[in-house]
């Protein structure tokens, strides 16, 4: 007899199908409630940017980044699950679900637009170039010839691709501390960092006696959710608004980075 | 979730992937030319019947603590050490010379080990042959002893090749421009990351193939002859 064999056949069939259906329904726009029916909020933070996130004396991460993930789970009322992520997996842990949003010190540019959405901003943030003090740099132009560190996929790797002569040797590494290692150890000549990674890293290294050379662009932190997740993204941006105005934001970036919150692009 | 693929965001890459395959090529050539040479010596001094009843007490403990040093330590942590580690004991490398002198130093102690087992198992009889027939040591060693040895562990050391070959990928992580540096760069520009790793994936395995064949006809040409 076939018979059950075929239906049992037909009955897989249709369990596959229904799945793929159910998996392609849920990509529409329901982060938030399934945010608030599984009562956790996967948030994608960096360790290796202090003060933004880093890693504390007992070894859990701690940062501004840390603290704006935990006030977002506070007032969404749902605990929070730090997702630990490098530069370059921060947009693929967003598109393959691995978090809910990212709170690393993301900046939004075109590229990234086209793939993920993006919050108002959070933080004050910007990008330079930096190196030994005996080694002189007035312009980009002057990188000619030298060797310059830089985080694979940072927006400071994006930037200095724009801006750096066609005679810089870019070396790229795979976070922040291996671009910062290869600086210490004299591997690479320059370095271009977020200000206040290179800032943890002058003041840690005062060997090294670098300075701040060259800006390579100003841009403020933003909050990525994936793309097409409006109802996340207005509920985020609500409690954005709501700190800013509460004055949490402003003392978060006093307590972090040293000086309160300016103007941040809405 | 549902994926659209867009390979050709990839693909257009071609000149990035390119150059991946260059340096992963280049880096696996001379890790197989100097790597081999160096485990050839290194397994001379370990082998009994050979280098064990000969060479200096000094100079075998010296290789014994290479071969274990290498292989019970991470490719990355070997790497990382002769990249980050060594400026500070002032010898500054290139990323691209770090990652050669890496994979040199960790094919050589893999392949001595396994030529090693190769001399191991040379009939004593042919030894003596060669001695009847008024050879010395040293043409004892590389006319009678090593091509049969040799024939009889290539398999095996073509697939430590290959093996190294794709530990190369983490030469990327100290910006050597190896094929897996292509991919994260690539993928970090367009964010074709799924893409992005199935193709240079293929390319792995393209490249894995054609360096397995290409060996296996190279050792059976030029230093062990068919049978």
């Amino acid at each position: 007899m076939t018979a059950p064999r075929l239906n049992k056949r037909y009955f897989t069939l249709a369990l596959a199908a229904s799945a793929l259906l159910a998996a392609t329904g849920a990509h529409a726009q329901n982060a938030l409630d399934d945010i608030m029916k599984d009562k956790v909020l996967k948030v994608a933070v960096q360790t290796d940017s202090a003060p933004y996130g880093y890693v504390g004396t007992d070894l859990k991460p701690i940062g501004l980044d840390i603290d704006m993930a935990n006030l977002i789970g506070k007032k969404l009322g749902v605990p929070v699950e730090l997702v630990v992520v490098v530069s370059a997996s921060r947009v693929p842990a967003l598109q393959t679900k691995k978090a809910d949003l990212v709170i690393a010190t993301l900046g939004k540019n075109p590229d990234r637009e086209k793939v993920i959405d993006f919050s108002s901003a959070y933080s004050p943030f910007y990008q330079a170039v930096f190196g030994p003090k005996n080694m002189p740099a007035k312009a980009f132009s002057d990188l000619a010839g030298k060797s310059v560190g830089v985080t694979r996929g940072a927006m400071e790797d994006q930037e200095l691709g724009k801006v750096a002569p066609s005679g810089a040797d870019i070396k790229r590494f795979e976070d922040n501390n291996a671009t910062i290692a290869a600086f210490t150890a004299g591997q690479v000549q320059f370095v271009a960092l977020g200000a206040s990674v290179a800032g943890n890293m002058m003041a840690k290294n005062p060997q090294l006696s670098a300075e701040y050379k060259l800006l390579l662009k100003d841009s403020p932190n933003f909050i990525g959710i994936a793309k097409g997740e409006d109802k996340l993204k207005a509920r985020v941006n609500e409690i954005i608004a709501e700190a800013k105005k509460s004055g949490e934001l402003d003392a978060m970036a006093k307590k972090w980075l040293g000086r309160g919150i300016s103007d941040l692009p809405l | 979730m549902r994926i659209e693929l867009d390979f050709w965001a990839v693909l257009s890459e071609w000149p990035l992937l390119l150059t991946g395959v260059g340096w992963t090529l280049a880096l696996t050539a001379a890790a197989v030319v100097v790597g081999t040479a160096l485990g050839i010596g290194c397994a001379w001094v370990r082998a009994r019947g050979f280098g064990a009843e000969h060479a200096p007490r000094w100079l075998q403990n010296l290789v014994g603590g290479y071969v274990e040093l290498i292989r019970n330590t991470p490719f990355i942590i070997q790497l990382f050490f002769i990249f980050f580690g060594l400026p500070a004991a002032g010898f500054k490398l290139s990323a691209e010379t770090a990652s050669f002198i890496a994979m040199v130093i960790n094919l050589g102690a893999y392949a001595t080990e396994i030529i090693r087992a190769g001399l191991e198992t040379t009939p004593k009889g042919q030894i003596e042959a060669a001695v009847s027939l008024a050879l010395n040591r040293l043409q004892t060693f590389t006319h009678v002893v090593l091509p049969p040895a040799l024939k009889k562990i290539w398999p095996s050391l073509v697939s430590q090749v290959v093996i190294v070959m794709l530990g190369s990928s983490v030469c990327g992580q100290i910006s050597t421009q190896e094929l897996s540096y292509a991919a994260d760069l690539i993928q970090s520009n367009n964010f074709r990351s799924f893409e992005a790793f199935m193709v240079v994936g293929a390319l792995y395995l393209l490249l894995s193939f054609a360096v397995r064949h290409l060996l296996n006809w190279a050792g059976a040409t030029f230093l062990f002859g068919r049978r």
